[in-house]
C-alpha cells in the first residue's frame, strides 16, 4: 500500500523513531559531548563532539529532539537557538583544523521562532553555517534522520553527499504552514504534503538527495565507512570544489 | 460651477450644487486638489503633496517612513544615470512541482510588478565606482526566492569574481518561495556558496536591506555581507512577526524586528536614511576599491 505524503510526514516526527544521539550511539564508538558555542551558551537541542567510527575519530553533529518528555522540554523539541548552530560551526572549524570527517544528523521541525532567537540572530546564525560548510576542507556527510524542517535542517546539510533514512522527510515549509499561508485552510495539509515534493523518493529524483538507507543500524554503518573511506582519498580543495558543484547545479 | 444651463432651471441648479450645503451633508467630491496628487502614508495616515513625497525618494515629509520602492526606481536612484546594463535576464522552468495555481501566481506577479522574477541583477557604476547590483522587486510575490531569483544572484557574484568587482545587493523578500519546494531552499545554500568565494577571492560585498526582509533571505545572502545596513523603520528577521506571535501565544513588543531594534542587538552595521544611501554606498566602495 502506496503511504501517502501527510502520512510519512507523521511517520517522520513520530516519537518512536531512534533520535540523533541513538544513531551516534549505535554507530560510533566512546562519544564525548562537547557543549557551548563560546559566545552566548549551551543548546541542548544541538548535540555534537568526538565519536569513534572503527577508530577513526570523528566529529559529529545532530539535531536533538529528547528521550521522553522532560528530555524534549530541555532540548526545545529539538529546535535549536542561534547558539545551537554557533556551536555546531565551532565544532566543524574544529573538525577542519584537525582533519576529521564531520557527520551531521538532522531531525527537526525547524529552527525556533521567538523572540530570544530573533534578538540573537537566528537568520545571522544560519546564513553563516551555510556559507561556512559551503568551503569546510573536510568532508561533511549529512543524514536526515525524522524531520527535516526548512532553513534550520539546512544549516546542518551542505554536505557532500546527502542521506534520507526511509520514512523521513525533508521540506521547505511544513505542510501546516503551507495549507494555512497559501490556502487559508488548514484542512489542505494532505494537497500541500503532496504538493511540496517533500518525501524521500521525491528529493532523490529531483537530485536533491544522494541516497535513501533502510532504518537499519548496520545498513547505515556499511554505507558511513563506504563514505570515510572515498572521502579519505581525496584532496581538501577537490573536497570543496565538489560540494559547491553539488549545490551550484539548483 | 455657474454657466449659461444655470438660469434655464435655477431651481435645478440649487438643488444640484447647494443641495449638501443646505442639508449638512459632506459633498461627494470637493473642489479640492486632485486625488493623484496627494499622498498617504501608510504609517502615520497624513496625506502629503504627491511631489514632496517623490522629492524625498519616497519618503513620508510627515513622519520619515520609508515607502517599499519597486526594483527599478530604486536602480534609478542608486546607479549613475544610464550607467546600468542589466544582466542575468535567463527565465528557466521555475514549476517543476507543478504546484498548484503557481503558474497563476506566476502570471498576476509579472502583471503586477512588471518584471520576470523577484530580483534584477546588472552592472552599474555608483558615484564613478564600477559595481555588480542585484535589487529584489518586493512587488513580484512579496521578493519570494525561487530558482530563478537564486540563480540570477548566483550569476552576479561569479561574474563579479571574474570581472574582480564588489556586489551591492538590495534585498526584500518574504522568503524562500514554497510553491517551489525544496528547490527554493536550495537556492539559500546556492547563493551562500556563491558569497563565499567572492569573499574568498578578496572582494567586497555590500548588503542593503529594505521593507521587508525575512526567512530565506534573511537566513542567507542579506546577512553575508562584509558591511550590512538597512533603511530606517525596515521589517528584518527570520521568523515573521505573525509566525511568532502564533507560535508563543503572544504580542510582540512595539518595534521588533525593526531595523531599529536589530542594529541594537549588534546585527547591522548601520541604519542609513535613503537620501544618505547613495553616498554611503559610494564611500564604501571608495574604501574597497
Amino acid at each position: 500500500m502506496k503511504i501517502s505524503a501527510y502520512e510519512q510526514v507523521k511517520i517522520a516526527r513520530s516519537n518512536e523513531r531512534p533520535t540523533s544521539l541513538q544513531y551516534i550511539n549505535e554507530l560510533f564508538d566512546g562519544f564525548i559531548p562537547l557543549a557551548g558555542d563560546r559566545k552566548y551558551g549551551e543548546d541542548k537541542a544541538i548535540e555534537g563532539g568526538i565519536a569513534f567510527f572503527d577508530n577513526i575519530p570523528c566529529t559529529v553533529i545532530g539535531l536533538e529532539k529528547g528521550s521522553d518528555t522532560s528530555d524534549r522540554i530541555s532540548r526545545n523539541f529539538g529546535s535549536a537557538h542561534p547558539e545551537g548552530y554557533r556551536k555546531s560551526l565551532r565544532l566543524m572549524k574544529q573538525a577542519e583544523k584537525f582533519r576529521r570527517p564531520v557527520i551531521c544528523f538532522v531531525d527537526t521541525a525547524g529552527a525556533f521562532c521567538g523572540i530570544a532567537a530573533e534578538e540573537r540572530g537566528q537568520g545571522q546564525a544560519i546564513a553563516e553555517n551555510l556559507m561556512e560548510m559551503m568551503t569546510l576542507k573536510t568532508p561533511v556527510l549529512s543524514i536526515l534522520i525524522g524531520e527535516g524542517g526548512s532553513g534550520g535542517a539546512l544549516a546542518l546539510a551542505i554536505a557532500d553527499e546527502v542521506w534520507m533514512i526511509e520514512n523521513s522527510v525533508y521540506s521547505v515549509i511544513s505542510p501546516e504552514g503551507c495549507a494555512s499561508i497559501l490556502w487559508k485552510d488548514p484542512l489542505k495539509v494532505e494537497l500541500a504534503a503532496e504538493s511540496l515534493g517533500l518525501t524521500a523518493h521525491d528529493l532523490i529524483g529531483f537530485g536533491i538527495i544522494d541516497k535513501i538507507i533502510p532504518l537499519d543500524f548496520t545498513v547505515l554503518k556499511n554505507e558511513i565507512a563506504g563514505f570515510l573511506t572515498g572521502s579519505s582519498e581525496l584532496d581538501a580543495n577537490d573536497i570543496v570544489s565538489r560540494r559547491y558543484a553539488r549545490y551550484r547545479k539548483f | 460651477m455657474l454657466n449659461k444651463d444655470s438660469f434655464k432651471n435655477p431651481e435645478l441648479w440649487l438643488e444640484k450644487h447647494n443641495k449638501n450645503k443646505l442639508v449638512g451633508e459632506r459633498p461627494e467630491t470637493l473642489p479640492s486638489i486632485p486625488e493623484e496628487l496627494w499622498r498617504s502614508c501608510p504609517a502615520c495616515r497624513k496625506p502629503s503633496l504627491a511631489d514632496a513625497v517623490t522629492d524625498l525618494l519616497e519618503v513620508c515629509p510627515q513622519c520619515g517612513h520609508h515607502f517599499n520602492l519597486s526594483a527599478r526606481k530604486r536602480i534609478d536612484i542608486t546607479a549613475d544615470e544610464g550607467s546600468f546594463i542589466e544582466l542575468f535576464t535567463v527565465v528557466g522552468e521555475r514549476d517543476v512541482l507543478k504546484f498548484p495555481g503557481y503558474k497563476d501566481k506566476l502570471e498576476s506577479a509579472k502583471a503586477a510588478s512588471g518584471e520576470e522574477e523577484s530580483v534584477i541583477c546588472g552592472k552599474c557604476t555608483i558615484g564613478g565606482y564600477e559595481t555588480v547590483l542585484c535589487v529584489m522587486e518586493p512587488a513580484f510575490m512579496m521578493g519570494s526566492m525561487g530558482r530563478v531569483t537564486g540563480e540570477r544572484i548566483t550569476m552576479a557574484f561569479e561574474m563579479a569574481v571574474s570581472s574582480e568587482l564588489p556586489v551591492v545587493v538590495f534585498c526584500a523578500s518574504g522568503g524562500a518561495r514554497m510553491q517551489e519546494g525544496m528547490f527554493s531552499l536550495m537556492q539559500m545554500a546556492k547563493t551562500s556558496g556563491a558569497v563565499k568565494f567572492h569573499s574568498l577571492a578578496g572582494l567586497f560585498y555590500l548588503s542593503v536591506i529594505t521593507n521587508p526582509t525575512t526567512g530565506g533571505v534573511t537566513a542567507s545572502f542579506a546577512m553575508e555581507g562584509d558591511v550590512i545596513i538597512a533603511e530606517p523603520g525596515a521589517l528584518i528577521g527570520f521568523a515573521g512577526p505573525r509566525v511568532i506571535e502564533q507560535t508563543i501565544r503572544q504580542k510582540l513588543p512595539e518595534g521588533f524586528q525593526s531595523a531599529e531594534f536589530v542594529l541594537s542587538k549588534g546585527f547591522l552595521d548601520a541604519v542609513v536614511q535613503r537620501k544618505r544611501l547613495k553616498t554611503f554606498i559610494t564611500s564604501m566602495l571608495k574604501a574597497h576599491s
